[in-house]
């Protein structure tokens, strides 16, 4: 038995946000897989739960009129990776999201949970930060819309009150369109691990597939939150693909905008050399995918 | 408190009463007797409680009983043949030697059901990710894959 105060499922949005409102003591449920373990181990006991998860309507994946996509926040990992529209425009999330736990977890988890719980090491936070992902937000006082980078506020901590549901993640056209991605993870095992680093890059090729338009660099577990590292991104602007100087030089810049810690799981000078060698393997890979060639 | 939820448990409707605060895992396990379901790490790590729900692999364990309501639950005590013949998941881990001390078999039974169910072929490194989420202490991983490989095989061989 959960050590629970009490458990509603809400119907809709609206009646997630009321019964949110009526208790200062509730908190929000989704996929389970974080928060019935918290309470499991006593650090969320007594609280009062109200599940999202039959909420249908913020499920799946639609495709907007204006070309952006919109991710419902109640979509699960294993939909998440399966769906058309993830495999077409944005593949890097879907296989990003596929490093999450095992597939009993990726049927379960959903990546709204993902983002909200805040944690630095999610699978899918470098990707979201690449894909200047919007997180759309509905509380008492109607709906808010917050981009990813000022999302959160520090480990575990999001701008999120307590009564607002996350409904979905907006991702513009102009973030995915012409652009190829790439996530790696590093852990010790390849399944049933949490991150020890998450790097995901993202990058525009010109027509000639020779030169760097645009780049861009998102870690997980190289900060407190998620990062972004917007020098490394803009030092490779115009750069040839094949210009290992400036990629060395984009290296050297992203290990002076984060701020990796020791942990149990591995140590700040080890975390920092993971972060070189992922930044550069995976835009070499994100360039390949999209047609361009490197020096191997 | 007590709710009552309606929900479809190895093909058969069921009406029960549960606690809010409940995990499915036992719920199954206490209510209905479904031993199969076995509770192992109870935060979602080993895949010993792994039942289907509406088909997907899920973590009775942190999947809590109110959930349930309206779904349909399949345990291994589910895929029981109308003359009590076994389903040919079982019969590979028979032959293939794939059951040790037995614990996490039943999670890995009801993996390898909805792997076939796909109805897709696999490659060993793949089925390797499919069942990464059951921890198998006797460490069998080897027979085990072997068996779910070859019910993949042959279920597709039928197929055919």
């Amino acid at each position: 038995m959960f050590d629970l105060q009490g458990f509603h499922e809400a119907k809709d949005v609206a009646d997630a946000v009321q019964a949110l409102t009526a208790n200062p003591n509730a908190e929000i449920i989704s996929g389970g897989t974080d928060v019935l373990i918290r309470v499991r181990e006593g650090k969320d006991a007594g609280k009062v739960l109200v599940s999202i998860k039959n909420i249908e309507e913020i499920k799946g994946v639609k495709l907007l009129d204006n070309g952006d996509l919109f991710i419902g926040a109640g979509t699960c990992f294993t939909h998440l990776t399966n769906d058309p529209l993830v495999q077409k425009h944005i593949p890097m999330l879907g296989e990003a999201v596929d490093t999450v736990g095992g597939p009993q977890i990726r049927n379960m988890g959903t990546i709204g949970g993902n983002i909200c719980n805040g944690a630095t090491s999610a699978d899918s936070a470098a990707g979201m930060q690449v894909l200047n992902a919007i997180v759309c937000l509905t509380g008492p006082n109607g709906e808010r819309r917050v981009p990813i980078s000022e999302f959160y506020t520090g480990p575990g901590k999001t701008v999120r009150e307590q009564n607002e549901v996350c409904t979905g993640f907006l991702i513009k056209k102009e973030d995915y369109e012409g652009f190829s991605g790439k996530y790696i993870k590093y852990g010790k095992r390849k399944a049933m691990e949490i991150a020890t680093l998450g790097c995901a890059v993202m990058v525009k090729l010109d027509k000639e597939k020779k030169h760097i338009e645009e780049v861009r660099l998102g870690y997980g577990v190289a900060a407190p939150t998620p990062i972004r590292c917007p020098k490394a991104e803009e030092s490779l602007k115009g750069a040839a693909c094949t210009d290992t100087e400036r990629m060395e030089n984009y290296v050297n810049i992203a290990l002076t905008e984060v701020r990796p810690r020791s942990s149990w799981r591995a140590s700040k000078e080890f975390r920092l050399q993971v972060i070189s060698e992922l930044a550069k393997r995976a835009l070499k890979e994100a360039i390949v995918l999209q047609g361009g060639q490197i020096n191997a | 408190m007590l709710k009552i939820i309606h929900f479809k448990v190895n093909g058969r409707d069921v009406e029960l009463a549960v606690d809010e605060r409940e995990s499915l895992l036992d719920a199954l396990r206490v209510r209905l007797d479904l031993t199969s379901v076995k509770k192992g790490c109870e935060v979602g790590e080993c895949g010993a409680c792994t039942v289907l729900v509406n088909g997907e692999a899920v973590d009775s364990c942190i999947y809590l009983a109110m959930w349930a309501d309206g779904k349909s639950v399949l345990t291994v005590e589910g895929l029981k043949g109308p003359n009590g013949e076994l389903n040919p998941v079982q019969t590979a881990f028979i032959e293939e030697a794939a059951v040790q001390c037995g614990f996490c078999t039943p999670g890995l039974i009801l993996t390898a059901v909805e792997i076939v169910g796909t109805g897709k072929d696999y490659t060993r490194e793949e089925l390797r990710k499919l069942i990464s989420g059951h921890l198998c202490r006797c460490t069998g991983y080897e027979n085990i894959l072997n068996a779910v490989e070859r019910v993949v095989k042959e279920n597709l061989q039928k197929a055919n």
